[in-house]
Formats: C-alpha cells, structure tokens, sequence
C-alpha cells in the first residue's frame, strides 16, 4: 500500500491544481447544447474560460453570475435567476450547469434550494431546458472532484429510477475520466461499436472540443451527450465508471437502472484493456473484432520495442488521483521506476494503489523538490511543469489540464491498445531526442568513482 | 598494387591462425568463401574498409560512387568521438547516369576533394572506391595522389570496392590502406619508452575511455588507438610505438604483422571485454613494453593495480548475483566475445546455455570449452528459424547479440541485449563488465515480459476462452452477480431479472 502524506508547508508553490468548478464546467462542456455557469464573481468564470481557451484553442461557453459586493453581501439568489433567464433567452441553452465557487459557498446560501425554487416559479420560462447544480466551492478539490460532482448532479436532474421501462439489451452507459481527451472518447466510442453495443457516454466532450469548425454562430456546446440520452442511461444494460472518481456516479447510475457497474481503474495498459475488451465481449456475446486483436498484437510489440527505453528510468509524476494511478502504472509496467509522485487531492482510495514509494498531496513545487532530491530522467504532468522540467534539466511530458502550449493534445490517444502504444512511443521519443553522447570524463572508472563517492546510487536490492 | 594482388596479399596472412592450418594450395585460394545467391547476409568489402575506418575521427571521409553505398549506410555507427565530428559528415560524390556515362567520375572525385579541402580543412581526406567506380575504371589512387600534391593536404585512397568481397576483408583492405598512405608519414618530437597502440578498437559508445585511464595511471601512452576516437596525425606517427594490441583480432591483424614487420613493433592480441581479460591485457601490454626497456617497476605496478580494480569490479557485481543466479544466458556474438564475457556472467551464477563460434578462431573455441565444459553449448550459427524456436520454447532467459538479431529475440518475447555495434553502452574494462551486468539485469527484471507472454484472454478467432478469461477483480463490479453470470441474460432479460445494485 503507497503512503499518501500530506504537504505540510504554509504556501503553495506552483501550483497543481485547476480549481473544482472547472472541473465541473469541464464536464457540463460535454453535454450537448449547455452553458455553464459558475455561480460566483466574474474572475472566478474568466480565469478558468481562459485556462480553458487556452488549452482547447476553442471558444468556450462559460458564463457567470456576476456577484457583486452589495449582492454577496445581501445573497445572490437574484442574480443566479437573473443569470439563468438570461442564458436561457440569450442563448437557448437545453442545459445549463451550475457550478458554485468559493465565493458563495463561504457565505453559505442554499444554492440548491434556491435553483429547485427559480424552476419552480420560472417553471414556464425555463421550459426545455434542464438546470443542475454542483456545489463545487474552490477550496475543495480539484478537477477530478468538479467532475464527478457536475456528473452526478447531471444524473440527478435527469436520470429517473427506470421503473418499468425495459433494459436495452445492447446499450451501455460509459462515465468517462476526466483525464480523458477528445481522441479517447471517440476512440471508447468505436470500439464499444466495433462490438455491436451502443455506447452513452457521460461527459462527452467529444463533441464540443474536438476542434471542428461549425457552421453558425452556436453560444451552447455544440455537441456532447445530448439531454434525452442522459434520461435514457437508466435503461442501459451496464455502466461502466472509468477511474475511481467515477464511481460515486457510476453508483448512482446503477442503482437508477438495476444494473452491474464495472469500475475500470484505468483503460491504459495491457491488461485493464484486456479486461474491458472482455467485458465488451461479455455483454454482446460477439467475439473479439479482428481488427481490435490487431491492435493488441500492435500494443505488446511496441512494448517489445519500446521497452529498453523505459527500463531504469526514473519518472516524477504530478498528476490527479485517477490520472498519476493510470501513468505511475504505465511506466512501472515497462520497468521504469516512479520516484516521485504528487497529487491534488487526498480524498481518492486510488492513491493507495499508486506504483510509487509515497505519493504527496501538493504542487509542482514539491514534485521540483523530490525530483531534485532524488535524481530523475523525466517530469510528468501538465504544462505548467515546464519550469521545473527546465530547472532539473530533464525533458518534459505533458499530460492532463492544462496544456496551453502544445497543439493537438486533445487528439492524443491514452488509453486502449491504441492509446497505450502511442504512449509509450511518446515516452520512448522523448528519451531518443535526449540521446546522451558520452564523454571521456563520464567514463573515467577514477572519476566515476569519486563522483559515485560523493552520491551513491545505492546498488539494487536482492529479490 | 593492383587490387588483385592485394587481396592475394592480405588473404596469405601469415599470423592468420586458420590461414596457417592450410596447405600451400589452399591458402593460395584464399578465405573468402563463395556466396550463394539469395541466401547470403552481411556486409561487402567496402562496408568494412568504411566501418575500419570511419571513427577516425578528424578526417573527412569521401565515398566515391552513387549515392547507395554512402546514402544508405551513413551515421549509423555508435563510435563516440572526443573532438569534432567531422566523421559524422557524410561526404559522397552521388555520380549520376550522366556522370557514368561521361567519363566523369574522376573530374567529380577531384572537385569532391578540392571542395571539401576548401571547406572543411581537414587534416587528411579518405576517399573510399565503390563498385561503380571501380567498374567504370576510376583510378582513385591517381586521383588522390594528383590532390594530395596539388592541395597540399594528404588524400588517402582506401581501395575496397564493394563486390571484391566480404565485410572482414574490407577491414584488411583498410589496415593496407593506413600501411601504404599514413602509418610513419609524421614523426612526433615526444615519442616515449611506454606508448603503445591499440588497433582494432572502435570506441562504440565510448568504451575505450573506460579503459584508456587504467593505462594512463600506469604511465602508459596511447599514441594512437585505430580507429576509435583516432586523430589521423597519431595513426601518422604510430610507427613510434612500443608495442600493439591488437583487439579485433579478425579485423586488423595484418596491421598489426605489418607495422611489426616494418618497424619492429611488437604486438599481442588481447580483448577488454571481461574482467579478466582486461587484466590480461594491461598485464600482456606490461610485458612487451618491459621487454623493450620500459622501467622494470612498469610490472609490479600493473600488478597492484590489476588486483586493486578486479576487487572493486567483483565487489560491485556481488549484489547482482542474488537476482541474476540460475538465470539462463544465450551469447550470440561470435569473435572475442563468444568466450569473453562468459566467466564473469559464470562468477555471478549466471548459466550460459550457448555461444555462437560465427568469427571465432580454434583459440577462440578452446576457450569456450574451457569455461562452459560443455562443447555441445557451442553452435557455429543458428538460423533465425531455429534461434526463434530455441528462445520460444523458454530455453533462455536472456538473449546478448547484435542488432541483426534483435527481433527474433523480441518477437520471442525474449529479452534481449545488443553487444555489438549500434548498442548505446560501455560494455570494456572492468567498469564496462559491471555495466553490462547492470543492463542485463535491468532487462531482465522489466515487467514486460510477464506482461507480453501473458496470452489474449480470446483465442484466434476473437472468442474468449472458457475458463482462462481474466475474471474482472471482484471489488470493480458493484452487482450482487458475478458478471460472467448475468451477462447471457441481458439479451432476453426482464426487468425483474434484473438484480439489484
């Protein structure tokens, strides 16, 4: 079991985290036709539409309530109804998502109660459009937290006990990470099909932020999981949570439904994809697709080949729960060795099953500590990693939110056989373009020795 | 000399042990033996002549031909230079048709040469003959000569066109080269009582540094080490060396007669491949040079240190041997290596469960019989096919080789280790032997190969096995039914069925 200990210094230093209601209009962008709305002062909505623009290079719908000091003083109800109306005339939102921020939630107001009571009284004016409300202050969490708590909020105001409504035999629910790109879903998307299933997945940000052009002026998402599929999840046949922050969700789900929740760790490496190709399997009743055995034959010789890259390799990872589980994984499983791990949140059960010595909750400033402490080849995790990267000496691999200054990472594949190759010739290309040309002093056995003298790689342990 | 007369030559090598066995008729004949079409592998002479020659380093190396010979081989070599990189640049003279057809091949030559003079400076130009241009008749001897004297600067022809034969003759051919054009054109003001040359050491990945100080803390000068990391003004004024070793045996050997032949210079053929061979080597290099009036001390000293390094080398392989015993090795490598690695794997309880005897000579083989004690470990080549089925079936655990086999093993999922040249570590001296160690056991404990023979939970046709399906883990499906179980009711299933959550 990983040891998961808290950063104890009084200021952070470079931060890690993106703020939980990000995390939430994260998942609100991957419902059709929505707007998020972030219920607090206007800097809460403009820093995170602005991390958001710059890691999508998309216009992003995100409005705010706008509070004021007279209004947070007096309460903002007013102003979220005023919000809400306005979205919905200006804009014709068939959803619009919540998200509370530090702001009102340090003043304490029934955000929930008062959106039930704006749907009650404006219940003619909101009509074909659905409100949900995650309570998302910004001293809590982080992304992954935001999105599992807009998702289940999204569940709630939509999502009815199927009664007795008939299973459909060959639908299934997916609740995807938040971790995940734009390639990914599409990619979970076709494979689910390539079985004969038919997949709903819960965000699906897919559709939104995969960077098409549309052809009119849309204010909304213009694509994501559309309303009345979201309704329809309870009649799934299954549900499937990926990463363990998609649980809680996935429960909720299932019990709606009455139907099995299978929770993936991960859908990056062999054999969790192994695992959910087997389940696809299951469910249909079909064989494996031939064209999906390929890739796995694809996916072990990249590890053959990709392999002499990673071994005795040591990696820092600052990335959230279910992310730096999947990653800290990914390396220890081509023989690479996590040595520094740091993440947002201690809340998460997966920390624990970490491949790292001890994983700390913290910032980027920790991880540039524990990389410095214990020597590293490589840094992961998001963009703002760069300085530290370049402070260490070591290249950088960016992954997560945000990555504002790479194109394309939303078209990168990270899970399934596909996702898992491309990976490990991302890491294995990096590693190449910092080949190391050898020196007569670095292989001097007297000068060796004395620099060995001074720091001492402790020999490998007995097995 | 003609280019007939010279393969003669350096095929009657007369410190050629297998060139010694033969009758007089035999020897006459030659050693290269006949390819057969459509089953030969391996490089062609000019290949070789390149790779001898190429890691000098500060020369610039000129291949006159179309542009395959140089196009499709260059940069492909892990010799690591201490100074410029001017060996990197690939210079060729790309002849066209027209160029063939016109006569043009020595015009282009010249203009290559003056060119790069011009440019690059370098200390000496070394323009490499090719199949095409030895063909059409281009006389690169006349060439280089005609620039020499014109640009002032030494231009030396290395005659090994592709088709005169294999790999290893083109390395002869290029040690002719070094005799004929450089060796004793510089006369250097500090030649001493212990410099010494190594020939046929290639630098790859820089091992010849992890060497080169053990000799240095002996007082021993490198004049010049041939080719790795050379300067072509050491190889000039390498006929005031001591003594030789001689590494590759099979590469330069007669470099070595021949130097010996013309200046007295004698040699021993030795390796730094292992920990007592590299022993072995300072302490043969200690001998010849005594012999020849080096301080007497030169001995006791090499001694001392011999005794200190092999204690630290042994100390730093003992905590491997708890993970690396039993494990089962497959040396496919040929030449020195075939035997020289092999007692310090032994040392550390690694088996070794065959050896390829491809290059190695009748010392070679004796050695081997010698360490393993178990002649039917030796094989003199294995096809791929039976390599891949001899590591499938799990007959070894680990699997060191050059790159030209690389993919069975990996395909065998096998692991593997390239020790030979496009490999990226120091495998010499005692250092290297304890890297070598180090990357066999980080090849051997990488998960991946668990994780790779692992076979797909569905069989050929995609359908999942019975009983051999991973189950998913209990904890990850929140059902009060195992999955296998309610998944054939889905199609047809009621909602009462249907369990509770």
């Amino acid at each position: 079991m990983t040891l998961v200990t808290q950063n104890t210094k009084p200021v952070s230093v470079n931060p890690l985290k993106s703020s939980q209601p990000l995390g939430a209009a994260f998942a609100y962008l991957g419902i059709e036709g929505s707007v998020p709305l972030f219920h607090g002062s206007q800097g809460c909505t403009s820093f995170a539409l602005v991390l958001f623009v710059r890691h999508f290079k998309e216009t992003i719908p995100l409005q705010t309530t706008a509070m004021d000091e007279v209004q947070t003083v007096l309460g903002g109800a007013e102003n979220l109804e005023e919000a809400i109306l306005n979205l919905k005339s200006r804009t014709k939102a068939k959803f619009i998502g919540v998200a509370t921020t530090a702001l009102v939630e340090t003043r304490g107001e029934d955000i929930v109660g008062e959106v039930a009571s704006i749907r009650q009284r404006r219940a003619q004016d909101l009509e074909g459009t659905t409100i949900a409300v995650a309570q998302t202050p910004d001293f809590d969490g982080a992304i992954e937290e935001g999105w599992r708590k807009a998702v289940s909020a999204t569940l709630d105001v939509l999502a009815e006990p199927r009664g007795s409504q008939a299973v459909i035999p060959n639908r299934i629910n997916i609740l995807a990470a938040s971790h995940m790109t734009v390639a990914d879903v599409e990619l979970l998307r076709d494979t689910v099909a390539a079985f004969g299933l038919e997949a709903t997945i819960l965000p699906d940000i897919s559709g939104a932020l995969d960077g098409t052009v549309p052809e009119r002026w849309v204010p909304t998402t213009y694509g994501g999981t559309p309303v009345e599929a979201i309704r329809a999840m309870p009649r799934a046949a299954c549900t499937i949570a990926i990463g363990e922050h998609m649980r809680e969700p996935g429960r909720r789900l299932a019990k709606l439904g009455g139907m099995p929740l299978v929770v993936f760790d991960t859908l990056t490496g062999l054999k969790s994809v192994d695992r959910l190709m087997t389940l696809l399997a299951e469910i249909s009743g079909r064989p494996v697709p031939a064209g999906i055995r390929r890739r796995r034959n694809q996916l072990t010789d990249a590890m053959l080949d990709g392999h002499f890259h990673f071994g005795g390799k040591r990696i820092a990872i600052a990335a959230e729960p279910d992310l730096l589980f999947a990653l800290s994984g990914f390396f220890a499983g081509l023989g690479a060795e996590v040595v520094a791990a740091v993440t947002t949140t201690g809340h998460s059960a997966i920390l624990e099953r970490v491949s790292a010595p001890t994983v700390t909750v913290g910032d980027l400033g920790d991880l540039e500590d524990l990389a410095r402490a214990v020597g590293v080849d490589l840094v992961v995790t998001h963009a703002h990693g760069r300085q530290a990267a370049e402070r260490l000496g070591v290249p950088l691999m960016r992954v997560g939110f945000p990555i504002f200054d790479r194109l394309g990472s939303q078209h990168k594949r990270t899970i399934l056989y596909e996702g898992t190759r491309d990976l490990i010739f991302e890491v294995a290309n990096i590693f190449q373009a910092q080949l190391h040309t050898p020196t007569p002093e670095d292989l001097d056995p007297f000068l060796r020795r004395e620099r060995e003298e001074h720091h001492d790689r402790s020999p490998p342990a007995a097995h | 000399m003609a280019l007939q007369q010279k393969i003669a030559d350096v095929f009657n090598e007369p410190a050629c042990e297998k060139n010694q066995a033969k009758s007089e008729k035999e020897r006459k004949k030659g050693c290269s033996k006949p390819l057969t079409p459509g089953a030969a592998a391996g490089g062609c002479a000019f290949d070789g002549a390149k790779i001898a020659l190429q890691p000098v380093t500060d020369v610039a190396h000129l291949v006159h031909g179309p542009l395959a010979c140089e196009g499709n081989s260059w940069d492909n070599r892990g010799a690591a230079s201490s100074g410029g990189d001017l060996w990197r640049t690939s210079f060729t003279t790309d002849l066209t048709e027209l160029d063939i057809v016109m006569g043009q091949g020595e015009k282009k030559l010249y203009r290559a040469i003056k060119d790069i003079v011009a440019r690059y400076a370098p200390p000496a130009v070394f323009v490499y003959q090719t199949c095409v241009t030895a063909l059409i008749g281009d006389d690169i001897d006349a060439v280089c000569k005609h620039a020499s004297e014109k640009l002032g600067t030494p231009v030396v022809p290395v005659n090994a066109p592709g088709f005169a034969g294999s790999k290893n003759l083109g390395n002869k051919l290029a040690g002719e080269a070094l005799i004929d054009h450089v060796i004793g054109t510089h006369e250097p003001d500090d030649a001493g009582p212990t410099d010494i040359n190594v020939l046929g050491e290639f630098n790859l990945s820089g091992e010849f540094w992890q060497v080169k100080p053990l000799f240095e803390r002996l007082g021993i000068r490198i004049r010049a080490s041939v080719p790795g990391d050379a300067r072509y003004q050491d190889i000039a004024g390498a006929h005031t060396a001591r003594a030789n070793m001689m590494v590759c045996s099979t590469a330069l050997i007669n470099l070595a007669r021949k130097i010996e032949e013309r200046w007295g210079i004698p040699y021993f053929e030795g390796s730094f491949y292992g920990i007592s061979d590299t022993s072995d080597a300072l302490r043969q290099t200690a001998r010849l040079l005594v012999a020849r009036g080096a301080p007497v001390d030169l001995t006791e000293r090499t001694e001392a240190l011999i005794a200190e390094e092999e204690a630290i080398a042994w100390a730093r392989l003992e905590p491997y041997r708890a993970r690396l015993e039993g494990k089962r090795v497959l040396l496919n490598t040929g030449g020195v290596k075939s035997w020289s690695v092999v007692s310090a794997l032994q040392e550390i309880g690694m088996e070794i469960v065959g050896t390829s005897t491809k290059k190695s000579t009748i010392e070679d083989k004796e050695r081997i019989i010698a360490l393993i004690k178990d002649a039917s470990h030796m094989f003199d080549s294995m096809a791929p096919r039976d390599l891949y089925a001899m590591l499938a079936s799990g007959k070894a655990d680990i699997m060191l080789s050059g790159g030209r086999t690389q993919f069975i093993a990996l395909k065998a999922k096998t692991a593997w280790l390239d020790i030979n040249q496009e490999r990226h570590h120091p495998y010499a001296g005692y250092d290297g032997m304890v890297e070598m160690v180090r990357q066999i056991d980080r090849a051997l404990s990488n998960p991946v190969w668990a994780a790779v023979r692992e076979p797909a939970p569905w069989d050929a046709a995609g359908e999942l096995h019975a009983k051999s399906a991973p189950s998913l883990a209990q904890s990850d499906v929140e059902t009060d039914r195992g999955f296998a179980r309610t998944r054939k009711r889905f199609a047809t299933t009621g909602v009462d069925e249907m369990g509770e959550c």
